[in-house]
This record gives structure tokens, sequence and C-alpha cells, in this order.
């Protein structure tokens, strides 16, 4: 069902939520960049839809509300174990198409890839989703090329248009709280972008044979392995583990899991001091390579939604999309060697 | 030809080598300034100078070659730039009002630099309207972190950013960037304790190369900006020295008041037979001792409670 509010009838709307929900949504963090007088674009919780960022992307994902950054799994004792309980409240979440189409492949790591995974299944049961409808990409943006610019996968659509926040719902449970607080009842579709600034090309004819490449050399110099195009990406579903001894009493601690990168040093680190991909050209491959090749040969889905954010991160302007569309002349290069 | 020197030294124009030929000197408060005022400059040196400018060591512009009778039409000339940086004034369409107070310096600072923890220009702005048209002879620099590319501690006042790091525990993987930074570019204030980060408050300059380094914002700014304040430093031929760090972790306000209240100190305590009538604060400071000097700089001053008061201050440099 469609239905357009004015912002006094959405916060009613939100009102009701946070009676059993956390809202989530792309806000404003005045002085959050890492440059003194720059502003970023976090998830964080809200109160009221003006505190919702439209008109601009989050420079991170809305990953961290279902796979936190740092999550303690459990405590122990000399002789007992216990686990955090799982959050009371259940979470709505605002998000674009692209960030959509991530949540599939966070499912598909955390629930069915062998073993469901309890932390992430305790957290993903609580969620709903808003889907954020984007009237126009961004700069970085490649979500057509990904095909992912659209998604039917939501609980319920938002955008601000003059009239009012018009809102396509497809929960049943919403139906009753959207038509109670609107004044206005319509069809509503939620915006999508068909063309994108930047394009890829992903070539049909892609083999493992492109790790021969001399491209991947560009980025052993190029690249500084700093891992923040991993964290802000919404498909970086690796980890790592902490198991913690107190300082105040070395006989209990607490084992946690934080987000891993594998573009920082001692990813690939293993017993006995070995440690793979030393270059970050390697490890630049590596991750390419998942994301638009080996990934989909066991998914059936790219990794990759291009949503752009680790163009829009990287502080050496290395550019993913960029990196995509070289592997054309990169299979033509090795090929070429081979005949 | 009757030149009073003292007046033509007050009003911003030099006494050259060249008899009967002065120089103008345009201060530009933290050296930003916009495009459209270089051509005033370039006019009025191809009108009534020797068509060339010298960028001045303060950051100002110096324009040669003009000869003394030309002076009231070059300051006509002056008063739009004076006017457009904001300069205090006097007497409108006369030129500068004083000399002494030199113009303030600062590195290009956050409206350009990564690294910079404020905004230097407008920082500059601020004191410069705060402290001219004075006589006295104070110099005042700022640079936007302990970098000090605008090399502050040559100066009486040196003003360094400095920013609080926050860090959220909760946002840290221990990718171990800002420990690295930390250790490697600034004071090695940083240590991982059970795969997360703690930071010695004691050793750490507010550089922000933590927050700089960290790729998921653990590390972030604080809302309020800091500042290191350094103290007399000064080139010279008797004494040169650096400046030394008076305070850490202070806020604009009470700088502006220090600088303010040490010009009550010099006026009372300058040696009236200095050459020139000029001295720098340091030389007072050596004669009255430092406990003189910050009980007068001192006055009024409510400093942040994060800050840090260093003090009495012993100065070293170069002696003959």
């Amino acid at each position: 069902m469609g239905y357009i509010l004015n912002t006094k009838e959405i916060n009613e709307v939100f009102q009701n939520w946070k009676k059993d929900s956390v809202i989530y949504a792309p806000i404003l963090m005045k002085n959050g960049g890492a440059f003194s007088d720059t502003d970023s674009v976090h998830y964080g919780e809200i109160q009221s839809i003006d505190e919702i960022v439209f008109d601009q992307k989050s420079d991170f994902s809305f990953k961290e509300i279902l796979l936190p950054i740092s999550e303690t799994l459990f405590y122990f004792t000399e002789d007992s174990v216990k686990e955090p309980e799982a959050p009371v409240k259940q979470a709505i979440i605002f998000l674009r198409s692209c960030d959509l189409h991530g949540v599939k492949r966070l499912d598909t790591m955390y629930l069915h890839n062998g073993a469901e995974d309890p932390y992430y299944k305790r957290l993903r049961d609580r969620v709903k989703f808003v889907l954020i409808g984007c009237k126009d990409s961004f700069e970085s943006c490649f979500c057509v090329d990904m095909g992912t610019n659209r998604s039917d996968d939501y609980h319920a659509s938002m955008e601000l248009w003059e009239d009012g926040v018009r809102i396509d719902n497809k929960n049943p449970e919403w139906d009753e709280l959207f038509a109670a607080n609107c004044s206005k009842q319509a069809d509503v579709i939620p915006s999508y972008v068909t063309e994108t600034e930047t394009q890829v090309n992903i070539p049909d004819s892609l083999s493992l044979d492109v790790m021969k490449s001399s491209m991947w050399k560009q980025y052993d110099s190029r690249c500084i392995n700093c891992g923040r195009c991993n964290f802000v990406c919404p498909t970086c579903t690796c980890f790592t583990m902490q198991d913690i001894f107190y300082t105040d009493n070395g006989k209990v601690g607490e084992r946690r899991r934080v987000w891993a990168s594998c573009m920082t040093d001692g990813f690939t680190d293993v017993a006995g001091g070995g440690s793979y991909r030393q270059n970050n050209g390697q490890r630049m491959r590596f991750k390419v390579l998942h994301k638009v090749y080996d990934y989909k040969k066991r998914n059936g889905i790219h990794m990759c939604v291009g949503c752009g954010r680790c163009d829009d991160v990287c502080p050496e302007y290395i550019s993913f999309s960029h990196c995509i569309n070289q592997l054309e002349d990169a299979m033509k290069e090795v090929n070429g060697n081979e005949s | 030809m009757d030149i009073n020197t003292k007046e033509l030294k007050k009003n911003a124009f030099r006494v050259t080598k060249h008899r009967g030929l002065t120089a103008s000197r345009v201060r530009v408060p933290g050296g930003y300034l916009e495009a459209r005022f270089l051509s005033m400059i370039q006019n009025i040196a191809d009108t009534y100078g020797n068509g060339t400018v010298h960028i001045t060591s303060r950051q100002g512009f110096e324009i040669p070659g003009i000869p003394f009778a030309d002076i009231p039409k070059v300051n006509a000339l002056l008063q739009p730039i004076i006017e457009g940086l904001g300069i205090n004034q006097e007497k409108s369409g006369e030129g500068y009002s004083a000399a002494g107070t030199r113009n303030i310096t600062a590195c290009i600072g956050n409206n350009v630099c990564p690294y910079a923890c404020y905004n230097t220009a407008d920082f500059a702005k601020k004191i410069e309207k705060a402290i001219f048209p004075n006589n006295l002879h104070f110099k005042v620099a700022l640079t936007g972190c302990p970098n000090d590319c605008a090399k502050v501690r040559m100066h009486d006042f040196g003003i360094m950013g400095m920013t609080l790091p926050h860090y959220d525990a909760d946002r840290c993987v221990n990718c171990g960037a800002c420990v690295k930074a930390c250790k490697r570019k600034s004071t090695g204030a940083l240590e991982t304790v059970n795969g997360k980060v703690t930071r010695n408050h004691e050793t750490c300059i507010g550089c922000g190369e933590c927050v700089l380094a960290c790729p998921t914002r653990a590390w972030t700014r604080s809302q309020e900006k800091f500042y290191r304040l350094t103290l007399l430093g000064r080139t010279g031929k008797k004494n040169p020295r650096l400046g030394e760090d008076f305070i850490k972790w202070a806020d604009e306000d009470s700088i502006l008041k220090i600088i303010l209240n040490t010009y009550d100190y010099v006026a009372k305590y300058i040696d009236t037979t200095a050459p020139g009538g000029k001295e720098h604060i340091g030389y007072i400071v050596d004669r009255t001792g430092f406990e003189e000097f910050y009980k007068w700089a001192m006055k009024d001053v409510t400093l942040p409670e994060e800050a840090n008061v260093y003090k009495p201050l012993y100065w070293k440099g170069v002696k003959y």
C-alpha cells in the first residue's frame, strides 16, 4: 500500500515504532570527519525524520548494526562462560537499494554458508528494512552495472518529496499504523536510477589467469594497506578473534570478534610465522577478484554491490571501479603473453 | 627633504638604503587574502614603486621604490586593501596606524591542509582585530598542528592547533594504524592493551594523527578546539631562542586574553631607553622574572579544565 505522510505524521509513526524498536538511519555527525571542521554521515539511532540524511551517501554502511565492528561473544571465568544477552528491542534500518542487496551477501555468509552464525542470526531476526529510494546516483555509484539499483525486498520504502514522505509499505503489520497517521493514500513506486556516471565492465572472459597481469603491480606502491575500503564495504564479512584476559584479574576475560581487512597487515599470517599476500598489489588482486569473480562462482551473484564507498574513502584515490575496468585489458595482456 | 622617520615608520613605511625612496608594508593577517587584492598591490608597485614586490618573511607584501612624496597617494590606494582585509585603522585614508605589532602569520591551516586542527586564518584575523594597531613590538604566529610549519616557536606567542582525540572502543578493530602513526610520526602516546588502544594524556600532543590514521572512526576529533601556546621565542642579535611550551590544551579566549594582558605588562616594564623604543618581550621577562610576567599575563584568565600550565619557564638559545 502507498501512503503520503507529512513530517508530523511520519514522526507519529516513528514514535509508535520506537516503543519496541530502535530506528537506525544515516545521520550527520557534526565534526565527525577525519579532518578538522568536516562532518561525516554515519549510521546512528534516530528519533525523527529530519535527522535522516537523504541527500548524501553514508560514509559507512548499515553493516555495523547487523555485524558489530567489535562484538563480545562470551565472557569467561575460571569455570563458567556467559554470552551477552541479545538486544531486547527490534531494529528498523533505513538503507538504499545497493545496501539492501548487501544484506543478501551478509546473509549468504552468515546464514547459508554452512552452520548459521547465532550471533548474526539473533540480530538479523530482529531487523526490518526501510528502503531509501534513489532519485539520482552519486558520482562513484555503479549499482546499475552490478544489478543492485532496484530492490523489492523491503518492508517499506520512504522518500522525501514536495508533498511529503512517500511510502510504499509491504509489511502488513504496519498498514494500520500508516493508514491511521496519513491524510493521503496513493500508489507509490520507490525511485531507482537507471544509469550511473561511473560504469563498470566485468569481462565475460575473466579467469584466474588475470592474476598474472602486470596491472596489480601499480597497487604495490599506490595502496597504503589501511583497510578503509574493507571497512566501508557493505559486503565484506571477514572478522578476527581476540581472547582477552582482563588486566585486573588475569583469570577472567572475554572473547571478541572484530572486523578484519584483507588489505591490512596480519590478515594472512599463519602459524609458524608465514604470511601470504605481502604485497599490496596482491591484496588488491585478491579483494577485487573476490568481489567480482570467485564469490559469484560459489554463490551465483557478485559480491560487490556497486555502492562506490571504497572509491569515496580511499585516501590514495584508488578507484575500485577503475580497477574493474582494467580487467579486460589485463585479460588481453595475459592471453597475449601465452600465444 | 624633511621627513619625520618616526611617523613614517609608524605608518608602516620604511627608511630604505635608497635616499628619498621608501617601501610600503602591507599586512595580511594569516597570510590569507582574496586574490583580487593582488592586482591592487600590483597597481601600487607599478604606479608609485619600482614595479617589484617582496613577499615578506611575515607573509605581507613590501612595495619598494616609492618616493616619499607619493606616500599620501599610496595610502589612498591602500585603503581598499586595509578595509578589505579588516585591518583596524585610526583614520581612514591615511594608511596603517601602527607598525610595532607585526603582521600575524599563519600556515595555511584547515582551509586546505588535512593535518591542521583549526582555521588558522580565522584565528589570526581575530587576534589581529584584538591587538592592532599597537606600537609595541609583538610577534604572533599560528600553526595548524604541532608539525609547526609556521615556525611559531620563533615568535613571542606561538599557537599550535590541537585536537583532543576521542576513542570509541566499540569501533576499534585493533588494526594498529593509530599506534603506528603516533609512534612513527608523533610522540608515541598510544599503546595496545588487550586488543584496544590506551592513550597517555601526558605525552599526547593532540596532533590528530590517530584520527587521521583510523580507518573505522574509532578515533574522532573533539568538538572543542584546543591549542598549545608557546612563549617568547625570538630571533635577533643578542640571544635568539625558541619559544617554550607554556600551556597545553588552552582555548581561544584564554590565548587572546593572555596576549592582551601582556601588552599591559610590557607597557609597565619596557625599558624606555631601549634602542628605537623596541624591546623583545623576552628580555623584559628576563629582567622582571617569570613570576611577575605570569601574574600579569594570567589576569582574569580562566583556562579550560583540560589545560596544563608549565611554569616556571626557562629558555636556552644562543648566547655569545
